[in-house]
């Protein structure tokens, strides 16, 4: 992945008219903002190539039945006085000051009904922005269900503004929203607003607001409360929490296989299909040996990262992570960070990016820095593909705890219990020493729990496959071409050489005295040059070079390791990819997220040379 | 006359309602701590926490905030008598 597609998300083609209208969605966190902004532009919006909470701005395009409007996605603020990254985005973008975005021409305010008189508090700082402002109470289900109500009208009248009761989870009522996106924009009529930067008048003002409207305050949610004293409880919380991640290992590890299989074997027969189609050429052997045996040999993993996203998803959605997040806070202030530090190393379990854009809901900045630096030790999804076929190829299936955790799970929970602790320890380390700084108080809102829905689910899926396979289409697709032409060059009276006599066997050779104490040979060596740019490509190299060789060797991918790696040496690899910065989009936006090459470098270098230690000792030691 | 030294936040009962007198943090801490709806006067419910009691999550204006025990001990409190309205 370029370091250009890691960035902040932009709208792709086709390119809007330039008169089409801007409509920022803003609100308190957890008011339901990006539930909004899917519903109304679908499948229409720029993939990030992250998933997880909104902390960048994410733009979309709402298509209805007259124009198309471009939607802009904000972080959730508590008031327009920012005390943190997000929130300055979102500050930034309302009042024009946002350089590739154009200001708005309108505004929705997205607040949840269900707490009305504390969610309408940002409604005084928002209406003073003099922008046309839609007021959308959400959450209007909740409210029913839970025996609320209130005058919608008097709302209105109330604030000057017009206002929709709507449910962005149901689509209930947001047919209004659409008609506000495209009708005739009107400033909000003036009102009495209270002084916005004081927050106790603020309040004052928006409970005068529900007073007026006769809005009726729902019963608690009986549904939180109980949850919260399972997940919060202080033995069966930790208890369910571990019993949670083995359950999903072992799901991402057996469930995954058929699936897999599945996908295996449509690459198998179109490729025999390819084979069959062409005549014998060089052309041909670039598109069986490199691209069928390279690209195919990563997108069979597809299957699985879907599923390790299906619970990211439900962990995310279900609010159950900021619970998570309360847990681990006392464990996060013994390594000198706090629990908000939490979510984003638990979303680096995805992937790196979406977590070191994350970190700007942290409002220390070295706390922040500290964060960023140890979330690519994280296991994120990319190494799910390495982790998975050097297990399965060198570690027998037995069960351990009966039919619920068995060896391969339990070596692949090892690696990721590995990588946490290499970033704990990391972050003590930093701490203590170049990034120490007093403390700031930890303080998260805990949202209520809430059912995932198979939308905002497969929403997510959609993206993540779009992002996979468009790596696998660029990044993977190139790097195999170019492993395929260099491993068929120079020629030999017309022929391509044995692959070790060609240019990629003298590089991998030239380099195997470095990784040989590793236990690696030089094509392992060549898996590790060309993972430099994203650590699966090492399946796809050693995909490409098998394949090449199948004439002598097994082509099968894991009998093929097998030949080619020892225990000792496969363990030994396992801990590298662990350990090893291997992502150059992650470097990138390391750099401009901590503005220079500075801690990009540093991180660079460390990683990857705790990498080659910890390898080295592990190797020296089993072998 | 019997002095006392004022209750904090850190040392009520799970469940019990105590109403926020004032905040004793720097400006901008107190500031956000308002915005999550801790605004002198408001009633305050202690609830659930992590393992060992820190941090602990706060019922507050209709939501709930987790704080750490070293925030919730500069937060003072007094009880809430019954005839007095919310």
């Amino acid at each position: 992945m370029s370091a250009a597609a890691a960035g902040a998300p932009t709208l792709t083609s086709p390119p809007l008219p330039r008169t089409a209208r801007t409509v920022a969605l803003v609100g308190p966190p957890n008011s339901g903002k990006s539930t909004l902004f899917n519903r109304l532009t679908g499948l229409r919006q720029k993939v990030a190539n992250y998933p997880g909470v909104t902390v960048e701005k994410r733009l979309g395009r709402a298509r209805l039945r007259h124009q198309d409007v471009l939607l802009v996605d904000l972080p959730g603020v508590y008031s327009l006085q920012p005390r943190t990254e997000d929130e300055q985005v979102t500050h930034d973008v309302l009042t024009g000051r946002m350089p590739d975005v154009p200001k708005p021409d309108a505004v929705i305010l997205i607040v949840d009904v269900t707490n009305l008189g504390r969610q309408l508090t940002l409604a005084a700082p928002i209406l003073s922005l003099g922008l046309p402002t839609l007021v959308a109470l959400n959450m209007a289900d909740d409210l029913k269900s839970r025996g609320g109500a209130l005058d919608t009208g008097a709302v209105a009248e109330q604030i000057g503004a017009p206002v929709a009761l709507i449910s962005a989870r149901t689509g209930d009522g947001v047919p209004a929203v659409e008609e506000f996106l495209e009708g005739a924009l009107g400033v909000p009529r003036p009102v009495q607003l209270p002084i916005i930067s004081n927050v106790p008048s603020c309040r004052e003002w928006s409970a005068e607001v529900s007073r007026k409207a006769g809005y009726r305050a729902p019963l608690p949610s009986h549904w939180t409360q109980r949850l919260d004293g399972v997940f919060l409880h202080p033995l069966w919380g930790p208890l369910i929490f571990v019993v949670v991640v083995i359950a999903v290992f072992q799901t991402i590890f057996k469930a995954a296989v058929p699936l897999m299989d599945g996908v295996g074997v449509l690459i198998a027969a179109s490729g025999g299909w390819v084979e069959a189609l062409l005549p014998d050429s060089w052309f041909r052997s670039m598109l069986i040996e490199g691209v069928w045996g390279g690209v195919g040999s990563v997108v069979i993993f597809l299957p699985q990262i879907l599923l390790l996203f299906v619970f990211i998803g439900i962990l995310e959605d279900s609010g159950y992570m900021a619970r998570a997040a309360v847990i681990a806070d006392r464990t996060m202030a013994k390594v000198g960070l706090q629990g908000k530090s939490f979510i984003p190393l638990i979303s680096a379990y995805a992937c790196a990016i979406p977590a070191i854009l994350s970190t700007r809901t942290i409002e220390n900045k070295r706390d922040r820095m500290a964060t960023i630096l140890i979330a690519p030790f994280m296991t994120c999804s990319a190494r799910l593909p390495v982790y998975t076929l050097l297990i399965a190829a060198f570690i027998p299936e037995q069960q351990l705890l009966g039919p619920l955790l068995g060896t391969r799970a339990a070596m692949m929970i090892g690696l990721y219990a590995l990588g946490f602790l290499a970033a704990v320890v990391t972050a003590r380390v930093l701490k203590s020493s170049v990034l120490k700084s007093v403390r700031t108080p930890f303080m998260l809102e805990m949202p209520p729990y809430r059912m995932p829905t198979v939308r905002s689910i497969g929403l997510r899926l959609v993206d993540r496959a779009k992002i996979f396979l468009r790596r696998a289409g660029t990044v993977i697709l190139l790097t195999t071409i170019v492993l395929w032409l260099l491993a068929s060059v120079p020629l030999e009276n017309g022929q391509p050489p044995a692959i070790a006599d060609s240019v990629v066997g003298t590089i991998g050779r030239t380099i195997e005295p470095l990784i040989e104490p590793l236990g690696f040979n030089w094509r392992i060596g060549i898996g590790l040059l060309t993972s430099l740019a994203a650590r699966e490509v090492i399946v796809g190299t050693l995909g490409t070079i098998y394949g090449m060789e199948a004439s002598e060797n097994s082509v099968e991918l894991q009998s093929a390791l097998q030949s080619d790696l020892t225990l000792a040496g496969a363990v030994a690899l396992l801990i590298y990819f662990a350990f090893a910065m291997q992502c150059m989009s992650t470097v990138a936006v390391v750099r401009r997220e901590t503005g220079g090459w500075k801690w990009a470098i540093i991180q660079f270098v460390y990683m990857t040379a705790m990498g080659y230690v910890c390898a080295f000792g592990a190797y020296q030691l089993l072998s | 006359m019997h002095w006392r030294q004022p209750a904090t936040l850190a040392d009520l009962a799970e469940g019990q309602e105590y109403r926020l007198d004032r905040i004793d943090l720097p400006g901008a801490d107190a500031r956000r701590l308002m915005e999550l709806g801790f605004l002198p006067g408001t009633l305050v419910t202690p609830a659930r926490s992590a393992p060992f009691g820190d941090p602990r999550v706060y019922q507050v204006d209709g939501s709930e905030v987790a704080l750490r025990r070293e925030t919730a001990i500069k937060m003072f409190v007094s009880p809430v008598r019954k005839d007095q309205p919310a």
